[in-house]
């Protein structure tokens, strides 16, 4: 099974959300839910602009390797000049531009085209590395993964979709996908393929907006979605935002799974590197109870109803 | 002469459009006989690359020089390698206001990006 967490707006609390999974998952002494998982669960940090859940989870890294795209690279001598490799390409990262062709590497996603469809063979491909990906249990029991981009680099999706791969779908495990913020290519390919979605917002005008978003990018993608309400706060300037985001989602008929409260002791844990079940205990059956909902919607179909 | 004026709508008369890549249409326009033509700009719409496919676009019109308000750093390199001159408004907003600065040579030729802020590599 695998749980994806998005929220749209960055900073929500996708990975406050996702590190709380994690280790309710592997929880001790009782096991957290009826899972029937057999093996520990896998935590990807698909952030790779920016990953962090390693803070909170702690990992030590045993297993690193690095991540490339394959770039086309034109022989001129073969090269006619047909323009086919421009035309085929998808992402505008090849032009024939008179008597010279140019690769634009920073667009090119390395999908081959280009070197396929050349009628001259006059393309071959080097791999241009892009980032790492990173391995490693964490003392708690959960299997860690992240990949990391390296700085200046603009394709994160080849590397989400390698980490992506570290999934065995063979195994019964229970994987935690700690996805990008946004809602853009880095998101898709994350959630893509995920059982059920976690969308964490926050009751501000942008958490609201940008949920609405994310909402779309879960029903084009026809994955079963929940919200969790983060920094839920009643007596505010803002509380209003706590009734757009209840009346939207009894709207989208999205359940409301978690309502986190908006806590200066939560936000001083989280600011020391403390996952929320750490420090606030009383979550831990919280999380529980929400892996358990999440489990069985996914295992039988039926929606959750709860608001 | 062929030259590419950026424009807002199809017509002689029109506006010019500031953006390159993104701008909605292409006026090819004879700068000495005024005949001219529009075409919608098949970069428009690119959801990445948008400047790269206008270039290539202009590119295969075989036109000499290009008029716009803004040349994105892919835009630049691929239209400098396709040996294409670059010129930059300036003061003018319309076609017409355009033709006759670039008659008169009052319009500047381009000699380095707008923006390199945003290239990666």
């Amino acid at each position: 099974m695998i749980i994806a967490i998005a929220s749209g707006k960055g900073g929500t609390g996708k990975t406050t959300i996702a590190t709380s999974l994690a280790l309710c998952l592997v929880a001790k002494p009782s096991p957290p839910v009826p899972l029937d998982a057999s093996s520990l669960p896998l935590f990807l940090d698909c952030d790779v602009e920016a990953p962090n859940a390693h803070l909170f989870l702690k990992p030590v890294f045993d297993q690193c390797h690095q991540v490339g795209v394959l770039i086309p690279q034109v022989d001129e001598a073969l090269c006619v000049h047909c323009g086919t490799c421009a035309q085929v390409c998808q992402f505008h990262a090849i032009a024939v531009l008179g008597e010279k062709t140019l690769v634009f590497p920073q667009l090119c996603h390395g999908c081959g085209t280009c070197t396929l469809m050349c009628p001259q063979s006059a393309i071959s491909e080097t791999l241009q590395v892009v980032g790492v990906l990173e391995r490693g249990p964490t003392p708690s029991g959960v299997q860690f993964a992240r990949g990391v981009l390296n700085i200046g680099e603009p394709m994160a999706v080849p590397l989400i979709r390698q980490l992506k791969a570290w999934i065995d779908p063979q195994a019964d495990q229970v994987v935690i996908v700690d996805a990008p913020p946004g809602t853009s290519c880095p998101v898709v390919a994350s959630v893509s393929g995920a059982d059920f979605l976690l969308l964490v917002t926050e009751p501000t005008p942008f958490g609201f907006h940008d949920l609405k978003l994310a909402v779309e990018v879960a029903r084009e993608l026809h994955i079963p979605a929940g919200v969790v309400l983060n920094r839920y706060v009643v007596d505010s300037p803002d509380g209003r935002y706590n009734t757009f985001v209840e009346t939207f989602c009894q709207e989208q008929g999205l359940p409301i799974l978690l309502r986190i409260p908006f806590e200066r002791e939560i936000a001083a844990g989280i600011a020391r590197g403390k996952t929320l079940t750490e420090f606030k205990p009383g979550f831990v059956s919280v999380f529980q109870e929400l892996l358990a909902r999440i489990t069985t919607e996914v295992q039988t179909g039926v929606p959750i109803q709860r608001f | 002469m062929k030259i590419v004026i950026t424009t807002t709508s199809p017509d002689i008369t029109a506006e010019i459009d500031p953006r390159f890549g993104r701008a909605s249409h292409f006026l090819i326009v004879d700068p000495d006989t005024l005949e001219w033509q529009a075409i919608p700009n098949p970069g428009v719409t690119a959801s990445g690359g948008a400047g790269i496919r206008a270039a290539q676009f202009i590119c295969d019109q075989k036109v000499d020089a290009v008029i716009s308000g803004d040349f994105g750093p892919n835009a630049y390199d691929a239209l400098k390698e396709a040996g294409i001159s670059m010129y930059i408004f300036g003061s003018s907003r319309t076609v017409q206001e355009t033709l006759e600065n670039f008659k008169s040579g009052q319009i500047e030729p381009l000699t380095a990006p707008a923006d390199r802020g945003r290239r990666r590599r």
